[in-house]
């Protein structure tokens, strides 16, 4: 059926067949995984295969553009999602509609039959190729660039229009009126600073206690005078009562050469060295 | 289709692959690796040693000539630390994301031309100093930059703790924001060489590098491509005051190295497209004609790039030394409500006055008048704009005016005001201070 010129190399046969298979098995995983970002890194995989083979084919702007837009903008933007809601391996499969799986199931079948009878009643015009020798291909992004905009410009900016619409909207939708001024970094400090006679505290609390036989983020530090100090401990574990009171007697002052081997380098302060 | 044979027929490249074999290909992709692997090495010690210098200290300097063996001996302490895996941490992504971080990192440089063809001295087989290239070649460095994102992004998701999980997070809304301005600076150098593969637009240079007919799209450039490698002072993702290590927190040895390769592979990345784009490439820093442009053939123009490459590097360098990092929001703000508008309306006015260029043949000089009539109508409203802000509502600055000032060493010491106490005025105000 094909036309001369139009052989598919040898190369793109290979690559077809190690690819294509790949991405049947991610497609069922989409369908198949537990967790959700698992499921979202299966479709990245697809989007990215795919534009694997439209390169392959011979169009390089949809390949490059495929990966730009879908895995790399909204693809993202799900991911985002996913992680700030937080949706996890315990998402509840109770259904909300009553008999809504089976209605599912039935609407699922109903379609793949109609895309299979489509497909399998496709007939195909022989081959003839994305450039053919023509510049006008629409591999070509000029030439693309020209049917976008000039030919279909109106349909272009409608959907644009449409679009900035949609973004509007919803900005709409989910703003909020500002009942009570704006704080900034000068009023919190002007507050905090007004505040002082009522007993807050300007600078960072006291760290916990550090002892010989206990140096764990329950236990108080002892001030000055030998008392404990209890804003030393987290108001967590303060609430939850797991507070542990300080050992009995005088602090010892230890030699600064046993504390140092206690601060754990991180590689972040390595590099900043 | 062999992608090779593709970029050589494609329409709108420069170079010329059509003697291109598979094994020249293989040697230039291995070259290329081994180049970036050795520049991460050489742009570790090289930040130490600037940041140093900058800071009046000597860095580096133990280790071999100038402290120069010092990074390969942290390369070996991180390859032999402990290898730790978190508990909670979802284990295939947790593996997987610094993998991708890498291998996307490792992409762009195939298309980054270092220059012309090359012509060995016992052959007459010439190839051109890139790996590949096409008609979307720039297109394709957005898209392995956007893909490199993921690796930030898993591996802050499943390495299953809260400080990993929030650099992730604030890294996608980064990226996300900055790419838009990234893009749309590199959308103006598409207008002006007419093309989005790298060695036309090194070729559309010849007569003036675009940094300087495009300079506000080259600050935005330079601004976003901070912001893209979450360097400082755009280094939220990881930002050791607040998030410990942001998304690397829980990685150690390989997996940590794997990290910290990707962020410097990508720093040479964005400083290569900006050169590539901005920086005239590998063309000589000296007009074209200049000995007959022998500057501009053979393997000299090589060291062009790599000098302009480490000029970009030393900005990335320079920058960190200087500037501190941003709050969050504020960051943001400048993304969106700056960068972003500057970015499209920048777009906006080149496209126009390139098309009066082009399509209408309105010459250079027919714009003089009108941008000296747009700069005189810009500072006219400058001069005019009222100069004192409004108060922000709560603050009543009338109250403050009548207010007694306080006597600051009323207990005998000095103390500052407190809110809403004022002070006297300085009795040396207006006066000299005379110097020695």
């Amino acid at each position: 059926m094909t036309p001369a010129g139009l052989e598919i190399s040898g190369g793109e046969t290979v690559l077809f067949w190690v690819i294509a298979p790949l991405m049947v098995l991610a497609a069922l995983g989409l369908l198949f995984v537990k967790r959700a970002v698992h499921a979202a890194m299966c479709l990245v995989f697809v989007m990215v295969s795919m534009a694997i083979l439209y390169i392959a084919q011979e169009a390089p702007f949809l390949g490059v553009v495929q990966v730009v837009v879908y895995t790399g903008a909204v693809m993202m933007l799900f991911l985002f999602v996913l992680m700030l809601v937080g949706v996890d391996a315990s998402d509840s499969l109770t259904e909300t509609i009553r008999g809504q799986r089976w209605i599912g199931v039935l609407i699922g079948i109903g379609l793949a039959v109609i895309l299979g009878g489509v497909v399998a009643n496709a007939t195909f015009p022989p081959a003839a190729g994305l450039g053919g020798g023509d510049p006008g291909g629409v591999a070509n992004p000029q030439a693309l660039a020209r049917v976008l905009f000039g030919d279909y410009v109106l349909a272009m900016e409608a959907v644009g229009v449409l679009l900035v619409t949609a973004a509007v909207g919803a900005l709409v939708l989910t703003h909020r009126r500002r009942l009570t001024p704006k704080q900034t970094q000068e009023s919190v400090a002007d507050r905090r600073i007004k505040a002082l006679p009522d007993g807050v505290v300007l600078t960072p609390l006291p760290p916990p206690g550090v002892y010989a036989r206990s140096n764990a983020m329950d236990t108080p530090a002892l001030g000055p005078d030998g008392e404990q100090v209890p804003q030393s401990v987290s108001r967590v574990l303060r609430i939850r009562g797991q507070e542990r009171p300080a050992p009995e007697g005088p602090a010892v002052v230890v030699s600064t050469s046993s504390t140092r081997g206690a601060t754990s380098s991180t590689p972040e302060s390595e590099r900043d060295a | 289709m062999n992608p090779l044979t593709l970029a050589a027929a494609a329409p709108g490249v420069t170079a010329d692959f059509s003697q291109e074999t598979i094994w020249a290909s293989i040697v230039k992709a291995v070259l290329i690796v081994v180049f970036l692997l050795t520049s991460v090495l050489f742009a570790i010690w090289f930040e130490r040693k600037v940041v140093a210098r900058m800071q009046v200290r000597p860095g580096p300097n133990w280790h071999g000539p100038f402290g120069l063996l010092q990074s390969l001996g942290d390369a070996m302490k991180l390859l032999l630390k402990e290898d730790l895996t978190v508990t909670r941490a979802d284990r295939f992504v947790y593996l997987l994301a610094p993998m991708i971080s890498v291998f996307c990192s490792l992409l762009v440089f195939a298309v980054i031309p270092f220059g012309p063809s090359l012509s060995f001295f016992w052959t007459d087989w010439t190839t051109p100093a890139q790996l590949t290239d096409f008609p979307v070649a720039v297109l394709y460095v957005l898209a392995a930059a956007s893909l490199g994102v993921y690796g930030i992004v898993l591996g802050g998701w499943a390495s299953g703790s809260t400080y990993p999980l929030l650099g992730a997070v604030r890294s996608t809304a980064q990226v996300i924001s900055y790419e838009l301005a990234m893009g749309l600076s590199l959308v103006s150098v598409f207008i002006m060489a007419g093309s989005m593969s790298t060695s036309q637009i090194v070729d559309s240079q010849t007569q003036i590098w675009w940094f300087i007919p495009l300079a506000p799209a080259f600050v935005i450039y330079v601004i976003s491509m901070i912001g893209e490698t979450n360097r400082l002072p755009f280094d939220l993702p990881e930002a050791e005051g607040e998030l410990v290590s942001g998304y690397m927190t829980e990685y150690s040895s390989m997996k940590f190295a794997w990290f910290f390769l990707a962020e410097y592979i990508n720093m040479l990345n964005v400083s290569a497209v900006c050169v590539t784009l901005f920086l005239g490439g590998w063309r000589a820093p000296v007009p074209d004609a200049f000995l007959g442009g022998a500057l501009n053939e053979g393997w000299l123009p090589i060291i062009w790039f790599l000098v302009k490459l480490w000029a970009v590097m030393f900005v990335f360098v320079w920058v960190r030394g200087t500037l501190l990092r941003l709050r969050y929001d504020q960051f943001m703000v400048f993304g969106w409500k700056v960068l972003i508008p500057v970015a499209l309306g920048w777009v906006v006015v080149l496209a126009v006055v390139q098309w009066l260029q082009r399509v209408q043949g309105v010459t250079f000089l027919d714009f003089i008048p009108w941008i000296v009539g747009a700069a005189v109508v810009f500072i006219a409203i400058m001069w005019f704009w009222p100069e004192k802000k409004e108060a922000p509502p709560g603050t009543d600055v009338s109250a403050e005016k009548d207010k007694e000032p306080v006597d600051a060493f009323a207990g005998g010491f000095p103390v500052p005001p407190l809110p809403g106490e004022k002070l006297p005025p300085s009795k040396r105000f207006g006066k000299e201070v005379h110097g020695e």
